[in-house]
């Protein structure tokens, strides 16, 4: 498959603002194809996540059940729009839509295959920081202005998750941007001749672990728990503006295992296929991998998740960095499949010693 | 280079137009009585499971989220620092990572007398 003609800079048909318009069909093209994936994705989830609860799931609606999104996106469309009393309306409105679009926003940096990317900006990796922070502040404006007791813990458990987990994610990056000698996503998936998450498995452990923060799912999702917060920032949410929230969730789900194949298995690069394909393997498999932490580990308390965010998750990045530093210092040569096996002993005595530091038991609980 | 930007700015346009959309279609699809609307109290009142609500929801939260939010601060800005620093780093050689190590140091000792006070612990 060719992608040369998909480039920006390669074509400009004669309309009128040249190639913007083609950008504008790809633009509109990607983010249809995002959102057709996540119903789908949703899909996926229920049905895995049923297997590992030894149940059957959605079965009923189209072959293997596989409309049953579909279904649900047309009954919550049909719902009453019903905004409380109490709430602070303008907020309220806004709150989904600001949630919503910077998880798009991350695709436009995304590189999908060799030379197939909207915009191949010089900061990527700063960017997707940066822009996927907007997220949690969309879902703090929303638990906050439904003026509900829950819904105000929820938010301010967003905040304080977005602020703990973002720093030892952006230290982990760090050190792919110190690998790849680059800061565009571009140039990070070019330096992946050995994927990072063997070259730097410390920061693809801390990596993989403060995205499922920042995304919110199952062994952090104190935003929404529901055994102690009825929904969480949404509880007040109903009709499509829940919809929006809902399809946000499941959005930074799909993005976020974008992100994880990007980073650190390689993005595109593959062997026989074409690079697309080898961009859904990857993403299903850390999709897969989501969904199995998500059946198999319960749900942190807020100072499990702070503890596990500030006394082990941060100084470990922080080793990743320096032992990177000084390995680019000392040894740039160093990379090489003879060199992975080290890589993975030193990142294993890492963790067990520094385990020690996150006993569980003997903590007062807060909210 | 610059040019991507551009790209990036039309992205943004189009995802706010689709999820402006998606949000203002219930307004529209109740005009056309597709969908019901039926207020009442009841219905609009504040969820608390059964209960009514007492007093306001804008209540001031436990501080303990802005001790954590006063470290995040300083850690931020000296992740500004260091992202700079890992890109250039293997052009520059031992001085600039003594350099970043004493930074980083420094900053860690504020980072330890906070553990050692007991700010990162949930009480």
């Amino acid at each position: 498959m060719s992608t040369a003609f998909l480039l920006p800079a390669t074509i400009a048909p004669d309309w009128p603002g040249n190639f913007w318009w083609h950008l504008l069909i790809m633009t509109v093209l990607l983010i249809a194809v995002l959102m057709i994936s996540v119903i789908m994705f949703i899909w996926l989830e229920r049905r895995v996540i049923a297997r590992f609860q030894a149940r059957v799931g959605p079965n009923r609606a189209g072959p293997f059940g596989l409309l049953q999104s579909f279904a649900d996106v047309i009954k919550i469309l049909t719902k009453e729009d019903i905004i409380p009393a109490l709430a602070d309306k303008p907020l309220f409105w806004i709150a989904p839509a600001m949630a919503f679009v910077p998880v798009l926003m991350i695709l436009a940096v995304i590189p999908l295959s060799d030379g197939l990317q909207l915009a191949d900006i010089n900061v990527g990796v700063v960017y997707i920081s940066a822009v996927s922070a907007i997220t949690a502040i969309g879902i703090f404006m929303s638990g906050m202005s439904s003026n509900n007791k829950y819904s105000l813990i929820g938010a301010m458990r967003e905040i304080a998750q977005l602020i703990s987990f973002e720093i030892p994610m952006l230290l982990a990056l760090a050190g792919l941007v110190m690998a790849s000698s680059s800061m565009s996503i571009s140039g990070v998936i070019g330096a992946q001749t050995i994927p990072f998450a063997l070259t730097q498995p410390l920061a693809f452990v801390v990596f993989v672990i403060a995205l499922l923060a920042e995304i919110n799912r199952t062994p952090f999702d104190l935003v929404e728990a529901d055994s102690e917060l009825t929904a969480g920032f949404n509880t007040e949410y109903s009709g499509m503006k829940f919809a929006v929230l809902y399809l946000t969730e499941y959005s930074e789900a799909v993005v976020g295992s974008i992100l994880i194949s990007t980073f650190f298995l390689g993005g595109w690069r593959g062997p026989f296929l074409p690079g697309i394909i080898w961009l859904v393997i990857k993403m299903l498999a850390s999709f897969f991998v989501i969904l199995w932490i998500r059946s198999t580990i319960p749900r942190f308390r807020i100072d499990q998740s702070m503890k596990l965010a500030w006394k082990t998750l941060l100084p470990l990045a922080m080793f990743n960095l320096f032992i990177m530093a000084v390995k680019t210092v000392f040894a740039p040569g160093l990379t090489n499949w003879v060199a992975v096996p080290v890589y993975l002993a030193i990142t294993a005595v890492i963790i067990i010693y520094w385990a020690r530091f996150m006993r569980p038991g003997r903590q007062s609980v807060g909210i | 280079m610059l040019q991507g930007y551009g790209y990036v700015a039309l992205f943004l346009l189009v995802s706010l137009a689709f999820a402006g959309v998606m949000i203002t279609l219930p307004v529209l699809l109740r005009k056309f009585k597709v969908i019901p609307y039926k207020p009442s109290a009841v219905k609009s009142s504040t969820v608390e499971c059964g209960l009514e609500t007492t007093g306001r929801s804008w209540v001031q939260f436990n501080p303990h989220y802005y001790f954590f939010a006063l470290i995040a601060v300083a850690l931020d800005v000296m992740l500004v620092f260091l992202l700079p620093w890992a890109l250039v780093l293997a052009g520059l050689g031992v001085f600039a990572l003594v350099a970043a190590a004493i930074f980083v140091a420094i900053l860690s000792l504020g980072y330890i007398y906070a553990w050692r006070k007991g700010v990162l612990q949930w009480k």
